[in-house]
Protein backbone atom coordinates (compact mmCIF):
# COMPACT_ATOMS: atom_id res chain seq x y z
CA UNK A 1 0.00 0.00 0.00
CA UNK A 2 1.74 3.25 -1.32
CA UNK A 3 5.08 1.27 -2.61
CA UNK A 4 6.04 2.80 -5.83
CA UNK A 5 6.11 0.58 -9.17
CA UNK A 6 9.45 -0.60 -10.73
CA UNK A 7 10.10 -0.05 -14.26
CA UNK A 8 13.15 -2.28 -15.59
CA UNK A 9 15.90 -1.90 -17.98
CA UNK A 10 15.91 -4.20 -20.81
CA UNK A 11 18.64 -6.17 -19.07
CA UNK A 12 16.80 -6.90 -16.23
CA UNK A 13 14.07 -7.85 -18.05
CA UNK A 14 16.35 -10.61 -19.92
CA UNK A 15 17.56 -11.86 -16.15
CA UNK A 16 13.65 -11.40 -15.35
CA UNK A 17 12.92 -13.78 -18.16
CA UNK A 18 15.50 -16.08 -17.86
CA UNK A 19 14.09 -17.27 -14.66
CA UNK A 20 10.85 -16.88 -15.87
CA UNK A 21 12.19 -19.51 -18.34
CA UNK A 22 13.04 -21.88 -15.57
CA UNK A 23 10.08 -21.59 -13.91
CA UNK A 24 8.53 -23.43 -16.92
CA UNK A 25 11.34 -25.92 -17.35
CA UNK A 26 10.75 -26.97 -14.14
CA UNK A 27 6.81 -27.30 -14.11
CA UNK A 28 8.02 -29.57 -16.83
CA UNK A 29 9.91 -31.97 -15.18
CA UNK A 30 7.12 -32.03 -12.72
CA UNK A 31 4.80 -32.49 -15.40
CA UNK A 32 7.08 -35.66 -16.09
CA UNK A 33 6.47 -36.95 -12.85
CA UNK A 34 2.95 -36.02 -12.01
CA UNK A 35 1.25 -39.64 -11.76
CA UNK A 36 -1.55 -41.24 -9.43
CA UNK A 37 -0.04 -42.34 -6.18
CA UNK A 38 3.01 -40.14 -6.54
CA UNK A 39 3.05 -37.96 -3.22
CA UNK A 40 3.17 -34.09 -3.46
CA UNK A 41 6.30 -33.99 -1.65
CA UNK A 42 8.23 -36.17 -3.93
CA UNK A 43 7.47 -33.99 -7.14
CA UNK A 44 8.74 -30.83 -4.32
CA UNK A 45 11.75 -32.35 -4.33
CA UNK A 46 12.21 -33.49 -7.91
CA UNK A 47 11.72 -29.50 -8.56
CA UNK A 48 14.32 -28.12 -6.15
CA UNK A 49 16.77 -30.84 -7.39
CA UNK A 50 16.46 -29.19 -10.82
CA UNK A 51 15.95 -25.78 -10.27
CA UNK A 52 19.42 -26.12 -8.24
CA UNK A 53 21.09 -28.11 -10.46
CA UNK A 54 20.45 -25.28 -13.34
CA UNK A 55 22.54 -22.80 -10.73
CA UNK A 56 19.26 -21.30 -9.04
CA UNK A 57 17.86 -20.90 -6.05
CA UNK A 58 14.37 -21.69 -5.35
CA UNK A 59 12.22 -18.34 -5.01
CA UNK A 60 9.70 -19.57 -2.94
CA UNK A 61 11.66 -21.84 -0.28
CA UNK A 62 12.33 -19.29 3.17
CA UNK A 63 10.02 -16.45 2.15
CA UNK A 64 7.33 -15.67 4.65
CA UNK A 65 8.28 -19.00 5.98
CA UNK A 66 7.46 -21.13 3.00
CA UNK A 67 8.73 -24.92 4.07
CA UNK A 68 9.21 -25.20 0.11
CA UNK A 69 9.90 -25.11 -3.53
CA UNK A 70 6.49 -25.81 -5.02
CA UNK A 71 3.29 -24.84 -3.68
CA UNK A 72 0.56 -27.64 -5.00
CA UNK A 73 -2.88 -26.97 -4.10
CA UNK A 74 -5.11 -30.16 -5.18
CA UNK A 75 -9.36 -30.32 -6.18
CA UNK A 76 -10.33 -27.24 -3.85
CA UNK A 77 -7.52 -26.04 -2.83
CA UNK A 78 -7.54 -22.53 -4.34
CA UNK A 79 -3.32 -22.07 -3.80
CA UNK A 80 -0.62 -22.04 -1.58
CA UNK A 81 -1.01 -26.26 -0.81
CA UNK A 82 2.12 -26.91 1.57
CA UNK A 83 3.88 -30.26 -0.08
CA UNK A 84 4.12 -33.23 1.65
CA UNK A 85 2.63 -37.06 2.41
CA UNK A 86 -0.28 -36.40 -0.20
CA UNK A 87 -0.55 -38.95 -3.00
CA UNK A 88 -2.07 -37.76 -6.14
CA UNK A 89 -5.19 -39.84 -7.42
CA UNK A 90 -6.41 -40.35 -10.79
CA UNK A 91 -9.12 -37.32 -11.34
CA UNK A 92 -7.71 -34.99 -9.34
CA UNK A 93 -6.44 -31.45 -10.59
CA UNK A 94 -3.00 -29.95 -9.35
CA UNK A 95 -2.38 -26.45 -9.70
CA UNK A 96 1.44 -26.45 -9.73
CA UNK A 97 3.05 -23.02 -8.57
CA UNK A 98 6.80 -22.81 -8.70
CA UNK A 99 9.21 -19.31 -8.60
CA UNK A 100 12.91 -19.31 -9.43
CA UNK A 101 15.66 -16.88 -8.11
CA UNK A 102 18.22 -16.26 -10.37
CA UNK A 103 21.14 -13.63 -10.75
CA UNK A 104 19.01 -11.15 -8.35
CA UNK A 105 15.80 -11.32 -10.23
CA UNK A 106 12.39 -13.71 -9.62
CA UNK A 107 10.17 -15.70 -12.05
CA UNK A 108 6.88 -17.30 -11.07
CA UNK A 109 5.20 -19.32 -12.67
CA UNK A 110 1.95 -22.00 -12.06
CA UNK A 111 -0.09 -24.53 -13.84
CA UNK A 112 -3.03 -26.78 -12.94
CA UNK A 113 -2.16 -30.46 -13.98
CA UNK A 114 -4.85 -32.80 -14.75
CA UNK A 115 -4.06 -36.49 -13.05
CA UNK A 116 -5.46 -38.74 -14.85
CA UNK A 117 -9.20 -38.73 -16.53
CA UNK A 118 -10.71 -35.65 -15.35
CA UNK A 119 -14.19 -34.73 -14.96
CA UNK A 120 -15.05 -32.61 -18.19
CA UNK A 121 -16.79 -30.26 -16.30
CA UNK A 122 -13.60 -29.51 -14.42
CA UNK A 123 -11.63 -29.81 -17.77
CA UNK A 124 -14.09 -27.12 -18.72
CA UNK A 125 -12.54 -24.84 -15.39
CA UNK A 126 -8.85 -25.49 -16.28
CA UNK A 127 -9.74 -23.89 -19.70
CA UNK A 128 -11.50 -20.87 -19.00
CA UNK A 129 -9.04 -19.89 -16.24
CA UNK A 130 -6.50 -20.53 -18.95
CA UNK A 131 -8.12 -18.40 -20.99
CA UNK A 132 -8.67 -15.50 -18.43
CA UNK A 133 -4.46 -15.74 -18.29
CA UNK A 134 -4.83 -14.91 -21.79
CA UNK A 135 -7.13 -12.07 -21.32
CA UNK A 136 -5.52 -10.75 -18.56
CA UNK A 137 -1.88 -10.65 -20.61
CA UNK A 138 -3.95 -9.11 -23.87
CA UNK A 139 -4.72 -6.10 -20.92
CA UNK A 140 -1.07 -5.89 -19.49
CA UNK A 141 -0.43 -2.82 -22.20
CA UNK A 142 0.90 0.93 -21.69
CA UNK A 143 -1.83 2.90 -20.85
CA UNK A 144 -3.51 0.72 -19.68
CA UNK A 145 -4.11 -0.09 -15.32
CA UNK A 146 -4.26 -3.02 -13.40
CA UNK A 147 -8.44 -2.94 -13.19
CA UNK A 148 -8.14 -3.55 -16.79
CA UNK A 149 -6.40 -6.50 -16.63
CA UNK A 150 -8.67 -7.44 -13.34
CA UNK A 151 -11.75 -6.42 -15.27
CA UNK A 152 -10.84 -8.93 -18.53
CA UNK A 153 -10.27 -12.06 -16.18
CA UNK A 154 -12.97 -11.34 -13.66
CA UNK A 155 -16.03 -10.76 -16.39
CA UNK A 156 -15.01 -14.29 -18.67
CA UNK A 157 -14.67 -16.47 -15.34
CA UNK A 158 -18.14 -14.80 -14.12
CA UNK A 159 -19.70 -15.27 -18.05
CA UNK A 160 -19.23 -19.13 -17.15
CA UNK A 161 -20.56 -19.02 -13.64
CA UNK A 162 -17.47 -19.65 -11.93
CA UNK A 163 -15.98 -17.40 -8.52
CA UNK A 164 -13.40 -15.25 -8.61
CA UNK A 165 -11.30 -15.26 -5.17
CA UNK A 166 -10.84 -11.99 -4.26
CA UNK A 167 -8.39 -12.12 -0.95
CA UNK A 168 -5.53 -13.02 -3.67
CA UNK A 169 -4.11 -11.26 -6.04
CA UNK A 170 -0.79 -10.58 -8.83
CA UNK A 171 1.70 -8.62 -8.28
CA UNK A 172 4.84 -7.31 -9.59
CA UNK A 173 7.86 -9.36 -9.93
CA UNK A 174 11.55 -8.18 -10.15
CA UNK A 175 14.05 -8.16 -6.96
CA UNK A 176 11.55 -9.03 -5.01
CA UNK A 177 9.25 -11.81 -5.57
CA UNK A 178 6.01 -9.77 -4.39
CA UNK A 179 6.35 -5.69 -6.15
CA UNK A 180 4.20 -3.46 -6.50
CA UNK A 181 1.66 -2.74 -7.91
CA UNK A 182 -1.02 -5.44 -6.58
CA UNK A 183 -3.12 -7.13 -9.57
CA UNK A 184 -6.19 -8.51 -8.66
CA UNK A 185 -8.30 -10.69 -10.73
CA UNK A 186 -11.24 -8.79 -10.35
CA UNK A 187 -12.17 -4.96 -11.29
CA UNK A 188 -13.36 -1.81 -13.15
CA UNK A 189 -11.50 -0.57 -16.44
CA UNK A 190 -10.03 2.52 -16.17
CA UNK A 191 -9.42 1.66 -12.63
CA UNK A 192 -6.18 0.75 -10.56
CA UNK A 193 -2.68 1.51 -11.34
CA UNK A 194 -1.19 2.61 -14.27
CA UNK A 195 0.67 0.19 -16.33
CA UNK A 196 3.69 1.50 -17.82
CA UNK A 197 6.36 -0.64 -20.29
CA UNK A 198 8.79 -2.36 -18.33
CA UNK A 199 6.53 -3.03 -15.30
CA UNK A 200 6.99 -6.85 -15.02
CA UNK A 201 4.14 -8.43 -13.64
CA UNK A 202 3.05 -11.84 -12.55
CA UNK A 203 -0.53 -12.42 -13.48
CA UNK A 204 -2.70 -15.15 -11.64
CA UNK A 205 -6.23 -15.80 -12.13
CA UNK A 206 -7.69 -17.88 -9.02
CA UNK A 207 -10.68 -19.13 -10.28
CA UNK A 208 -13.19 -21.20 -8.18
CA UNK A 209 -16.27 -23.61 -9.81
CA UNK A 210 -18.29 -22.55 -7.12
CA UNK A 211 -18.54 -19.21 -4.79
CA UNK A 212 -15.89 -16.94 -5.11
CA UNK A 213 -15.46 -17.27 -1.16
CA UNK A 214 -12.31 -18.84 0.29
CA UNK A 215 -10.83 -20.11 3.72
CA UNK A 216 -7.23 -20.71 5.10
CA UNK A 217 -6.53 -23.82 6.48
CA UNK A 218 -4.65 -24.10 10.41
CA UNK A 219 -1.54 -24.30 8.53
CA UNK A 220 -1.41 -20.92 7.80
CA UNK A 221 -0.51 -21.69 4.51
CA UNK A 222 -3.42 -23.73 2.26
CA UNK A 223 -6.39 -22.01 0.77
CA UNK A 224 -9.03 -23.58 -0.04
CA UNK A 225 -12.64 -22.60 -1.57
CA UNK A 226 -15.52 -22.62 1.08
CA UNK A 227 -17.82 -25.04 -0.72
CA UNK A 228 -15.35 -27.61 -1.57
CA UNK A 229 -15.42 -27.35 -5.03
CA UNK A 230 -12.53 -27.40 -7.09
CA UNK A 231 -10.13 -24.35 -8.37
CA UNK A 232 -7.74 -23.42 -11.50
CA UNK A 233 -4.74 -21.58 -10.91
CA UNK A 234 -2.57 -20.31 -13.79
CA UNK A 235 0.31 -17.81 -13.82
CA UNK A 236 2.51 -16.27 -16.44
CA UNK A 237 5.30 -13.74 -15.80
CA UNK A 238 4.36 -10.58 -18.47
CA UNK A 239 6.67 -7.29 -19.08
CA UNK A 240 3.91 -4.77 -20.09
CA UNK A 241 5.10 -3.37 -23.58
CA UNK A 242 3.24 -0.70 -25.84
CA UNK A 243 0.41 -2.53 -27.92
CA UNK A 244 0.84 -5.69 -26.72
CA UNK A 245 2.65 -7.80 -22.89
CA UNK A 246 5.69 -9.77 -23.35
CA UNK A 247 5.05 -12.97 -22.08
CA UNK A 248 8.56 -14.13 -20.28
CA UNK A 249 7.55 -17.77 -18.86
CA UNK A 250 6.11 -20.29 -20.92
CA UNK A 251 4.44 -23.11 -20.91
CA UNK A 252 5.54 -24.90 -24.22
CA UNK A 253 8.14 -26.90 -22.03
CA UNK A 254 4.62 -28.27 -20.30
CA UNK A 255 2.59 -28.77 -22.76
CA UNK A 256 5.68 -30.71 -24.87
CA UNK A 257 5.40 -33.24 -22.17
CA UNK A 258 2.08 -33.74 -21.20
CA UNK A 259 1.67 -34.21 -25.33
CA UNK A 260 4.30 -36.52 -25.89
CA UNK A 261 2.17 -38.16 -22.10
CA UNK A 262 -0.48 -38.42 -24.57
CA UNK A 263 -2.62 -36.36 -22.27
CA UNK A 264 -3.18 -33.38 -24.12
CA UNK A 265 -2.51 -29.65 -23.31
CA UNK A 266 -5.44 -28.44 -21.25
CA UNK A 267 -6.47 -26.61 -24.00
CA UNK A 268 -5.36 -25.23 -27.53
CA UNK A 269 -2.10 -24.09 -27.61
CA UNK A 270 -3.01 -20.59 -29.81
CA UNK A 271 -2.35 -18.61 -26.12
CA UNK A 272 0.15 -20.43 -24.91
CA UNK A 273 4.05 -19.47 -25.63
CA UNK B 1 3.08 -17.35 -4.99
CA UNK B 2 0.33 -15.14 -4.59
CA UNK B 3 -0.11 -12.02 -2.60
CA UNK B 4 -3.07 -11.59 0.06
CA UNK B 5 -4.46 -8.22 -1.55
CA UNK B 6 -5.91 -5.06 0.12
CA UNK B 7 -9.31 -4.76 0.07
CA UNK B 8 -11.31 -1.92 -1.20
CA UNK B 9 -14.83 -1.89 0.09
CA UNK B 10 -17.29 1.01 0.50
CA UNK B 11 -19.01 1.86 3.68
CA UNK B 12 -20.87 4.84 5.59
CA UNK B 13 -19.86 6.98 8.03
CA UNK B 14 -21.58 6.38 11.56
CA UNK B 15 -19.77 8.40 13.70
CA UNK B 16 -17.08 10.87 14.03
CA UNK B 17 -14.13 9.63 16.67
CA UNK B 18 -11.60 12.13 18.05
CA UNK B 19 -7.74 11.83 15.66
CA UNK B 20 -9.53 12.22 12.62
CA UNK B 21 -11.12 8.63 13.13
CA UNK B 22 -14.09 7.45 12.19
CA UNK B 23 -16.30 4.16 13.01
CA UNK B 24 -17.71 3.45 9.80
CA UNK B 25 -20.04 0.42 8.64
CA UNK B 26 -19.07 -1.18 5.67
CA UNK B 27 -21.51 -2.49 3.02
CA UNK B 28 -21.43 -6.26 4.50
CA UNK B 29 -22.33 -5.14 7.78
CA UNK B 30 -18.90 -4.94 9.69
CA UNK B 31 -18.58 -1.37 12.05
CA UNK B 32 -14.88 -0.82 11.54
CA UNK B 33 -12.78 1.92 12.83
CA UNK B 34 -11.14 3.49 9.99
CA UNK B 35 -8.35 6.77 9.86
CA UNK B 36 -8.69 9.56 6.86
CA UNK B 37 -5.88 8.83 4.41
CA UNK B 38 -2.75 11.32 4.31
CA UNK B 39 -4.19 12.81 0.98
CA UNK B 40 -7.42 13.73 2.04
CA UNK B 41 -6.24 15.48 5.01
CA UNK B 42 -3.48 17.13 2.78
CA UNK B 43 -6.46 18.27 0.26
CA UNK B 44 -8.65 19.46 3.54
CA UNK B 45 -11.25 16.96 2.30
CA UNK B 46 -14.10 16.70 5.49
CA UNK B 47 -15.60 13.61 6.54
CA UNK B 48 -19.37 13.98 8.29
CA UNK B 49 -21.46 10.82 9.66
CA UNK B 50 -23.55 9.73 6.55
CA UNK B 51 -20.87 10.09 3.95
CA UNK B 52 -20.53 7.14 2.04
CA UNK B 53 -16.85 6.37 1.36
CA UNK B 54 -14.40 4.01 0.40
CA UNK B 55 -12.09 2.11 2.76
CA UNK B 56 -8.62 0.65 2.28
CA UNK B 57 -8.00 -2.67 4.31
CA UNK B 58 -5.50 -4.92 4.94
CA UNK B 59 -5.98 -8.66 5.42
CA UNK B 60 -3.81 -9.09 8.13
CA UNK B 61 -6.21 -6.44 10.12
CA UNK B 62 -9.97 -6.65 9.04
CA UNK B 63 -10.92 -4.23 12.50
CA UNK B 64 -8.98 -0.69 11.71
CA UNK B 65 -9.09 0.88 7.66
CA UNK B 66 -7.70 3.79 5.51
CA UNK B 67 -10.46 5.96 4.45
CA UNK B 68 -9.88 6.63 0.58
CA UNK B 69 -12.51 8.38 -0.78
CA UNK B 70 -15.96 10.23 -0.18
CA UNK B 71 -18.58 10.00 -2.57
CA UNK B 72 -20.38 12.67 -3.72
CA UNK B 73 -24.11 12.48 -1.80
Amino acid sequence: MGKAVIILSDDEVALVKESSLLVGRTLAEVARHIAPGVTTGKLDAIAEEFIRDHGAVPGFKGLYGCPSTLLISVDEQVVHGLPGGRALREGNVASVDCGVLMNGFYGDSAYTFCVGEVAPAIRKLLQVTQECLALGIAAAVDNNRTGDIGFAIQHHAESNGYGVVRELVGHGVGRKLHEAPEVPNYGKRGHGVRLHSGMALAIEPMINMGTKEVKQLNDGWTVVSRDGKPSAHFEHTVVVRAGIAEVLSTFRYIEDVLVKNGVGATHASSTSK
Amino acid sequence: MSKTGTIEQDGVIKEALSNAMFRVELENGHVIVAHISGKMRMHYIRILPGDKVKVEMSPYDLSKGRITFRYKS
